[in-house]
C-alpha cells in the first residue's frame, strides 16, 4: 500500500515537474501567483479600498457615512492649520529620531564588525538583539516610569540640580529612539561587515588618517546600510501613536488617524495617505541610493 | 583597522553610550518587577519575589502567551512559503516587473502599522464580510513577515551559485528533486534565521493586532496593553515581560547559533557575510 502511494505521488510530480520543464514564464508564473496574489490583491487592494473611503463625508447631522466623491477631507487636512502642524511635527520627529540612531548606532556597529573580538561580537550581537525581542509595550511603560516626575531620571539628575525632561516631545523624542535602535543598528552592522578589511588596509598603506579612511571608504560603503536602517527608525516613528499617548499630550498623524476611525472613517482614511505617500517617496529614494540590498 | 588611541578611546565612549541607553530602561524594568509596592516610585520601597508566581498562575496572561505563540507560527509559515516562493522568482527568473517585488514586499512593513491594521480590518469587515478573528491577525501578521524571509532568502540565493542546481538538472534530476535536495538544504540556515526574525515581528507586535484581532481574543501584547493601567495587575505585567525577555534569549541564542555554524563553512566560500546577512533585521 504504502510503496503503492508513494510511486502514485512520484509519478505526478513527475509529471509536473515535465509540465514546468523547459517553460520559464510557466515557472515565473506559478512561483509569483501566491505572493504577488497575496500582496496585490489582499494588500495593495485594502489600502485601495481604505483610500477611496477617503473620498466619503460624513453626514453631519446623522453621523452616517455618505459613499459618494468629495474631496472635503483632503481639502481640511490642507486648509486647517492643526493637521499641516501635526504633519510637520510627526515628519520633524521621525527626521530626529532617524539622525539620532544614526549616530548612536555607528560606533556600536562599528566597534561590533571591525573592532571586537571573535568573541566580543558575538556578546554584543545577542546584547543588541534580545532588547528586539523584549515588549515594546513594556519598554515604552518603564520608558513612562522614569520620566514620571520624581522617576529615576529626576531622581539621578536632581543631585546636579536639574530635572528630567518630563512628558511631552522631548519624551517623544527620547523614548521612539530608543525603541528603534536596535533596528539602526543591526543594518549597519551588515554593511559594515560587507566592507573587505584589505580595502581598509590599502587605504592605510596608501597613507590615509584613519579620519581620512573613515570618511572616503567607510562611510560611502556603509552609507546604504544606514538608509536601510532608516526606512525603519523613520517609518516606525511615523505611524506610532502607543508612544506619544503613554509619554506625551501632544497628538501625531498616527493618533489622529486612531482617534478619528471610529466617528470619522473618511476623514482618518484620507490622513492615512499622508504616511503612505511619505513612505513611499522615502523607498523610492532609499531604493535609488542602494538601500534595499541592506534590509 | 588600526586606531589611534584616542579614537579607540572616542569608539568605546560611544559604545558605552548605546549600550547604557538601550540596557537602563531594561534594568529599570527588572527592578520594577521585584518591587514590593504596586505604585512605580523610585526607588522601589522594597524588594519581593511575589509577582513571579502571580504573572505564572495568571491564567489571562497564560493563554494570551499561548494565542501569541500560535499567531506568529502560523504567520512564520504562511511567510516562509510566500516568502521562498517570491525570492526564487526574483533570483532565478528574468522577467517584467522583477525589481517591484521587492518594493512591494517591503511596502507592510514600511507603512505604519496602523495604516495596514485599518485597511485590512476594513476590508476584512466591510468588503468580505469575514469576522475579526485569531485567523485575521494572522493574515496580517504574515503580510509583514514575508519580507524577511525574502531577504534573507534572496541573498543566500544570490551567493549561492547556480552551477549546483544545473549540476542536478544535468545528472537527471527534475525540477522537484533539484529544489528538494539541492536548493533546500542551501537555504535551510537562511530559513531558519529568517523564521526567528519573522517570530519575533509577529509575537511583539501591537498596532496591527489591535485592528485585526476579534473580541474574544488576546495576544500577550494585547493583555500586556489592556493591564498596564491597572495599577493592581502592573507589577504582574512587569513580571510578565521579564519572563518574556528571559525566555527570548532562547531563540536570540539559537538564532546566532544557527548562523555563526554557517559562518563557519562560509569563511572557506569567502567571507563572515552570512552572519551579517542573517542578523539584518527586520
Amino acid at each position: 500500500m504504502a510503496t503503492e502511494a508513494v510511486v502514485e505521488r512520484r509519478s505526478v510530480g513527475h509529471r509536473l515537474a515535465g509540465l514546468f520543464h523547459g517553460r520559464p514564464r510557466l515557472q515565473v508564473g506559478a512561483l509569483l501567483a501566491g505572493p504577488v496574489g497575496w500582496l496585490v490583491i489582499g494588500y495593495l487592494g485594502s489600502l485601495a479600498v481604505l483610500l477611496i473611503a477617503g473620498f466619503w463625508t460624513v453626514d453631519p447631522l446623522s453621523g452616517e457615512v455618505v459613499q459618494g466623491f468629495s474631496l472635503e477631507n483632503f481639502e481640511t487636512l490642507v486648509n486647517e492649520p492643526v493637521y499641516r502642524d501635526i504633519v510637520g511635527r510627526t515628519v520633524l520627529i521621525a527626521a530626529l529620531v532617524t539622525v539620532t540612531d544614526a549616530l548612536l548606532a555607528f560606533p556600536i556597529a562599528f566597534y561590533m564588525a571591525k573592532v571586537a573580538s571573535r568573541r566580543g561580537k558575538a556578546i554584543l550581537v545577542v546584547a543588541v538583539l534580545v532588547p528586539l525581542w523584549s515588549s515594546y509595550l513594556v519598554k515604552a511603560l518603564s520608558w513612562r516610569t522614569m520620566l514620571s516626575s520624581g522617576g529615576v531620571i529626576d531622581w539621578a539628575l536632581n543631585p546636579l540640580g536639574l530635572s528630567g525632561p518630563g512628558y511631552g516631545q522631548t519624551a517623544v523624542w527620547l523614548v521612539m529612539s530608543y525603541l528603534w535602535l536596535p533596528y539602526m543598528i543591526l543594518p549597519i552592522f551588515a554593511g559594515l561587515e560587507r566592507i573587505p578589511d584589505s580595502l581598509i588596509s590599502a587605504s592605510e598603506d596608501l597613507g590615509a588618517s584613519p579620519f581620512t579612511t573613515f570618511r572616503r571608504v567607510i562611510l560611502p560603503l556603509a552609507f546604504p546600510a544606514v538608509v536601510a536602517g532608516s526606512i525603519f527608525t523613520f517609518a516606525l516613528t511615523l505611524g506610532d501613536y502607543i508612544t506619544p499617548r503613554l509619554v506625551s499630550n501632544d497628538q501625531f498623524i498616527g493618533n489622529v488617524i486612531f482617534n478619528n476611525i471610529s466617528n470619522n472613517l473618511p476623514l482618518a482614511s484620507a490622513l492615512a495617505l499622508v504616511p503612505i505617500v511619505v513612505m513611499v517617496a522615502y523607498l523610492m529614494v532609499a531604493r535609488k541610493l542602494g538601500a534595499f540590498e541592506h534590509i | 583597522m588600526r586606531l589611534s588611541k584616542r579614537s579607540a578611546l572616542l569608539l568605546r565612549l560611544g559604545v558605552g553610550v548605546g549600550l547604557a541607553f538601550i540596557y537602563i530602561p531594561l534594568i529599570v524594568l527588572a527592578i520594577y518587577a521585584f518591587n514590593s509596592s504596586n505604585i512605580l516610585e523610585w526607588p522601589p520601597p522594597g524588594l519581593t519575589l511575589d509577582w513571579f508566581p502571580k504573572a505564572v498562575e495568571n491564567e489571562f496572561a497564560r493563554e494570551a502567551f499561548v494565542t501569541s505563540l500560535k499567531a506568529g507560527a502560523a504567520a512564520t509559515a504562511i511567510a516562509i512559503v510566500l516568502g521562498t516562493l517570491a525570492s526564487l522568482a526574483v533570483a532565478r527568473h528574468r522577467f517584467f516587473g522583477r525589481e517591484t517585488i521587492s518594493f512591494l514586499v517591503i511596502l507592510p512593513i514600511a507603512l505604519p502599522g496602523i495604516v495596514t491594521g485599518v485597511a485590512l480590518s476594513n476590508t476584512f469587515t466591510q468588503v468580505l464580510g469575514v469576522d475579526l478573528s485569531l485567523f485575521t491577525v494572522i493574515v496580517g501578521h504574515a503580510t509583514f513577515c514575508i519580507v524577511v524571509i525574502y531577504n534573507n532568502v534572496v541573498a543566500r540565493l544570490r551567493r549561492v551559485s547556480t552551477s549546483f542546481e544545473e549540476a542536478s538538472a544535468d545528472l537527471g534530476a527534475h525540477t522537484w528533486q533539484t529544489f528538494r535536495f539541492v536548493t533546500v538544504p542551501n537555504l535551510k540556515t537562511a530559513l531558519g534565521a529568517g523564521a526567528l526574525l519573522a517570530f519575533g515581528l509577529s509575537f511583539d507586535e501591537i498596532i496591527v493586532t489591535t485592528f485585526t484581532i476579534g473580541a474574544g481574543e488576546e495576544t500577550l501584547p494585547i493583555w500586556i496593553f489592556r493591564n498596564l493601567f491597572r495599577p493592581n495587575q502592573l507589577p504582574i505585567v512587569n513580571a510578565v515581560a521579564v519572563i518574556v525577555v528571559l525566555i527570548s534569549i532562547f531563540p536570540v541564542y539559537l538564532a546566532h547559533r544557527l548562523t555563526r555554524e554557517e559562518g563557519g563553512a562560509a569563511t572557506a566560500r569567502g567571507g563572515g557575510k552570512v552572519e551579517a546577512e542573517a542578523t539584518a533585521v527586520p
